[in-house]
């Protein structure tokens, strides 16, 4: 019978991002606020 | 909400001020754009940098109302990532990176030799000692030994600028030398570093 020599790659390898930096993102999203101003755009952080 | 709904229904949602449906679109895709960074560069930090980039590029845009490419979200924001890929490449290979390896590592060879912060302060303490010891000298020993030391003066100089011989200022020099010595054995002071 055939035999395959592979080798199964660790699952432990996550390729995530932390979480840490999720939730900067998300709270970044949370706090940015673009106000229009006639035909100009001003990005507010309101932390 | 609902977790079935399409990217382009969330990106809708997210532009009428539903911050959840941006939790969900990063959840959905986090790996996959990160695994595609990573595939890149190799490097979990800066891979980690540039997908925190490529979302605040696409949160600006979202917000600023810029964003048209609805039902085709995960290749715009793989686009923005491939972006700021290439810009990371351009920006290392103008100040390419040195890793070191177990083998070898670039500072054993290259060093530091401004003294450590702990050197610093001894360093700092030994001269102010000798500072101290100096003021007790006798006059016209510290003179000459002020002159040499932390003037720079060549003997000449210093036998002008006093008005004796130079074999005077050498011997006085010779005796503030001494008279140190003997002031730090005295005290017992220890001027090493």
């Amino acid at each position: 019978m055939a035999h395959y020599y592979t080798e199964n790659f660790s699952k432990e390898t996550s390729l995530k991002p932390k979480k840490e930096t999720i939730d900067f993102l998300l709270n970044y999203s949370k706090a940015l606020s673009v106000i229009n101003y006639k035909k100009l755009q001003f990005e507010s952080i309101n932390n | 909400m609902d977790q079935n709904l399409q990217d382009s229904a969330l990106v809708t949602l997210y532009l009428k001020g539903e911050e959840k449906a941006l939790e969900l679109l990063i959840d959905r895709h986090s790996q996959r754009i990160y695994s595609f960074i990573y595939s890149k560069v190799y490097d979990k930090d800066v891979a980690e940098d540039i997908f925190q980039d490529t979302f605040i590029k696409v949160i600006r845009t979202l917000k600023r109302g810029a964003y048209n490419e609805e039902g085709k979200f995960l290749p715009w924001v793989m686009r923005i990532s491939h972006n700021l890929i290439i810009d990371y490449f351009r920006r290392n290979s103008r100040m390419p990176k040195f890793q070191g390896s177990d083998d070898f590592n670039i500072f054993s060879v290259l060093g530091d030799p401004s003294p450590n912060a702990e050197r610093q302060l001894i360093k700092d303490q030994v001269e102010l000692d000798v500072q101290k010891l100096i003021e007790v000298l006798p006059e016209e020993q510290r003179e000459v030994l002020i002159m040499r030391m932390y003037k720079d003066m060549s003997f000449k100089e210093i036998a002008d600028k006093t008005g004796v011989s130079i074999n005077t200022a050498l011997g006085r020099m010779r005796y503030a030398i001494i008279n140190l010595r003997k002031l730090v054995e005295k005290n017992n002071i220890i001027l090493t570093n």
